[in-house]
């Protein structure tokens, strides 16, 4: 073990930053996403203006929570994990300050331009070139200051949580200029550089990969350093590491043609995609096999630690949701599963329970150390906040699953004389009982995030609750 | 694709699949124990060690069956470059399948209609359950599932048709289709707008609707000159070019000033899509009758 620099301190300040706003688009994102599911079950709630409207506020929900909240975890973590476990302190305060304010602007241009229907129409690339430029400038400098910070450790060895959030940087930078390559037509209207199939191919092997290296790439970097520290047990196992990392990385970027099964894809296109989604199977469960073996020895932490439990309970979620994934990549079951619900329950079973799962436990774990405090204001709270989560996550995917293969079902079925059974309102129809258990999941897992905005608010405004800006590495 | 593509395609594709397999098995041969361990790699980052333990073996196999079914599909299904699999299957082949397979089994049930007039279909009562079920599948998108129709979709109900409720007409429209083509301002380009008041006024006047006499009374010479080689110089219409009758209270796009102001000035196009390739002569024959059902 190396010798930590006596003088060496850590920017604590953009962390601590980055950490609110996960909060604050966290409840900002999922108040939309409750929003948008209430419309689905009252019409009504689309209040009869086009900027509140269900297609225009539905790309604003993903915007904030993929990119608000998801992005904010990401930044904060990654600058508090690359710091800790390097040894260094990030190479520029003012660059990293200007990734904070940056992202933060972004967040806001989403806000005002999403609701006016300035759109390229590109699912989780919607945002218009201008706001895209600026997301390509705020995101190199992100990897200057994180590979930069990386380069100047003074541990020997690079940690694993840094290949992966490194993998993330490096992949997001490609996938984002890639996809959004665009001919201006004026401030807030451009046309995609490429045509037809070929734009649907670049728009999800850039959509898959938002979900594989945004979604989780990224957060197995978080759950690297989170997992075995909130846990106090080594990581289960190195080889694993490696050979998960490797391959996961290796495949993911093929899985896209998944998104365009019995299109005009060509069938090798399609091939490729499905067989690599597939084989991603094994990469992915190494993951969390990675994470849970980690607890081996510590079970017993789970009974007092809610904390823990989070972040163990999103290993369970990832661990689902990506067996799940390779099974609808199978052709005959997407021929089932595309355009129902089913996707978007597979969807929030990543989103909810382990992207936001594996973020509220790092959050909670960081917020103490960020204002120099032994523990949050309330574990109780955090308990309470952990079955809100939980609850409202199983409500949501269950709902989904119910009515997507229903749905698929009924869309299907054929009379005696080859006509369709059910018109697409009549599988509507059905559907609503699914959309209000949604909406109610949905309202639970947003208290909880209200629960736990109050429980910060109550940890930092202890009086000897000091916002540490540079925290010393050597504990003095 | 060309040769230069099929090669890289293939190359990748089985390139990272065998990479794959590489490193698992590199790694498992590096291992020093089969068996869980309390050794670490030595390492330690911010306090978090590394234990050196194995690649857990269900897990190891359960990736290499993934490759291995993986390279079994890619020999048997299209996938690398051009080459087309031992199966030869193809989306386009599957789904020319499946059509020739409903048509077996279902085109019988709509062949034994296929011949009897439309007229006479239209009094039977198993063939009609067909048609309605047609009409659903069909028209009921832009009709209505009663055929009502809505602003914009002809109401197919009334007695009132823009082609020609006869069953010929009714067959014609649902082979090949309409397209409807009024322009803005008809054949007068320039109209002012005093005179789009006008002819509207006079418009508004053939059904008795409230009016302006004196614009309507301008509007005459403006409808003669704008209008009448259409909607004929009674307004009656025409079937021939799907020209409606405005004289009658039945409304495309809305009866009022607004509406029919509007209508005139940035003129309207409408489509009703050609059956004739999506649904079979038969199934088109049972679908007019239906059509001609429900208005007689």
């Amino acid at each position: 073990m190396s010798t930590v620099n006596a003088n060496l301190t850590y920017n604590y300040k953009v962390v601590r930053q980055f950490a609110i706003m996960t909060l604050v688009w966290g409840i900002v994102g999922m108040g939309m996403g409750v929003l948008i599911a209430s419309q689905l079950v009252w019409p009504s709630m689309n209040l009869d203006f086009s900027w509140t409207h269900f297609g225009r506020l539905r790309p604003l929900h993903t915007n904030l929570v993929i990119f608000g909240f998801g992005g904010s975890a990401l930044f904060a973590t990654s600058y508090y994990v690359v710091q800790r476990t390097c040894q260094a302190r990030l190479i520029s305060d003012s660059l990293a300050a200007f990734t904070f304010w940056g992202w933060q602007a972004i967040m806001v241009a989403a806000i005002i331009t999403l609701p006016m229907g300035l759109t390229s129409t590109k699912e989780y690339a919607e945002l218009e070139w201008p706001i895209d430029i600026a997301i390509a400038l705020v995101w190199v400098t992100y990897a200057l200051v994180f590979f930069g910070t990386v380069t100047k450790r003074s541990t020997p060895h690079i940690y694993v949580a840094n290949w992966f959030y490194g993998g993330f940087i490096l992949t997001v930078a490609v996938l984002h200029i890639g996809n959004n390559l665009a001919l201006p037509a004026t401030a807030f209207k451009s046309y995609s550089a490429y045509a037809g199939v070929t734009d649907a191919m670049m728009q999800w092997w850039y959509g898959h990969n938002a979900v594989g290296f945004f979604l989780t790439a990224g957060f197995l970097g978080m759950m690297y350093y989170f997992v075995p520290k909130q846990a106090n047990r080594p990581v289960y196992s190195y080889r694993l590491s490696i050979v998960h990392f490797w391959a996961l990385i290796a495949t993911y970027v093929w899985a896209g043609g998944h998104h365009l099964h019995y299109s005009a894809l060509p069938d090798w296109a399609q091939t490729a995609g499905m067989v690599m989604s597939l084989i991603l199977l094994a990469p992915s469960w190494g993951g969390m096999i990675n994470g849970m073996m980690t607890l081996s020895g510590a079970w017993h932490k789970l009974r007092t630690d809610p904390i823990l439990r989070f972040l163990v309970v999103s290993l369970s979620f990832y661990g689902m949701s990506t067996f799940e994934g390779p099974m609808m990549a199978i052709k005959t079951v997407n021929a089932l599963s595309h355009n129902t619900d089913w996707t978007i329950g597979h969807v929030h079973s990543g989103a909810l329970g382990w992207v936001a799962m594996i973020s509220i436990g790092a959050i909670y774990h960081l917020i103490p150390k960020l204002w120099g405090l032994p523990a949050m204001y309330s574990t109780s709270l955090i308990n309470v906040h952990f079955w809100l989560a939980t609850v409202g996550t199983v409500l949501y995917i269950v709902a989904m699953w119910v009515n997507g293969i229903m749905q698929g079902l009924m869309w299907r079925a054929v009379n005696q004389d080859g006509t369709l059974t059910y018109s697409f309102v009549e599988a509507l129809e059905a559907s609503y009982p699914g959309y209000f258990v949604r909406f109610i999941g949905g309202a639970i897992f947003l208290s909880g995030m209200l629960v736990m905005a109050y429980n910060t608010y109550m940890t930092v405004r202890q009086k000897d609750a000091v916002a540490q800006d540079n925290a010393a590495a050597q504990p003095a | 694709m060309s040769t230069f593509w099929s090669i890289w395609v293939s190359v990748i594709v089985l390139g990272t699949i065998f990479g794959c397999w590489w490193l698992l098995l590199a790694t498992r041969k590096s291992q020093t124990t089969d068996t869980e361990t309390d050794r670490t790699t030595g390492h330690s980052f911010d306090g978090i060690e590394e234990l050196d333990n194995p690649l857990p073996k269900w897990w190891f196999y359960l990736f290499i069956a993934t490759c291995v079914f993986s390279l079994g599909y890619l020999a048997l299904y299209p996938g690398l470059g051009n080459f087309k699999g031992l199966l030869g299957w193809t989306s386009y082949n599957q789904w020319e399948a499946e059509v020739q397979q409903a048509e077996a089994r279902y085109g019988e049930l709509y062949a034994k209609f296929g011949d009897t007039p439309v007229v006479e279909l239209a009094e039977n009562e198993d063939a009609m359950k067909m048609g309605q079920r047609l009409f659903a599948n069909n028209c009921a998108v832009c009709h209505g599932s009663a055929g009502r129709g809505s602003l914009g979709f002809p109401n197919l109900t009334d007695d009132d048709w823009l082609y020609g409720g006869d069953p010929d007409t009714i067959l014609t429209t649902l082979h090949q289709g309409r397209n409807g083509n009024m322009p803005a301002k008809g054949m007068m380009p320039n109209m002012t707008s005093d005179q789009v008041d006008q002819v509207v006024n006079y418009v508004l006047s053939f059904s008795d609707r409230a009016n302006d006499p004196e614009a309507a009374e301008a509007g005459k010479e403006v409808f003669a000159q704008a209008c009448s080689a259409c909607h004929g110089s009674d307004g009656k219409g025409n079937q021939a070019m799907g020209a409606p009758n405005l004289t009658d209270d039945t409304w495309l796009y809305g009866s009022t000033y607004g509406w029919i102001k509007e209508t005139v000035m940035n003129g309207r196009q409408n489509q009703m899509p050609a059956q004739g390739e999506r649904l079979s002569d038969d199934q088109i024959q049972i679908l007019a009758a239906y059509v001609y059902s429900l208005s007689n």
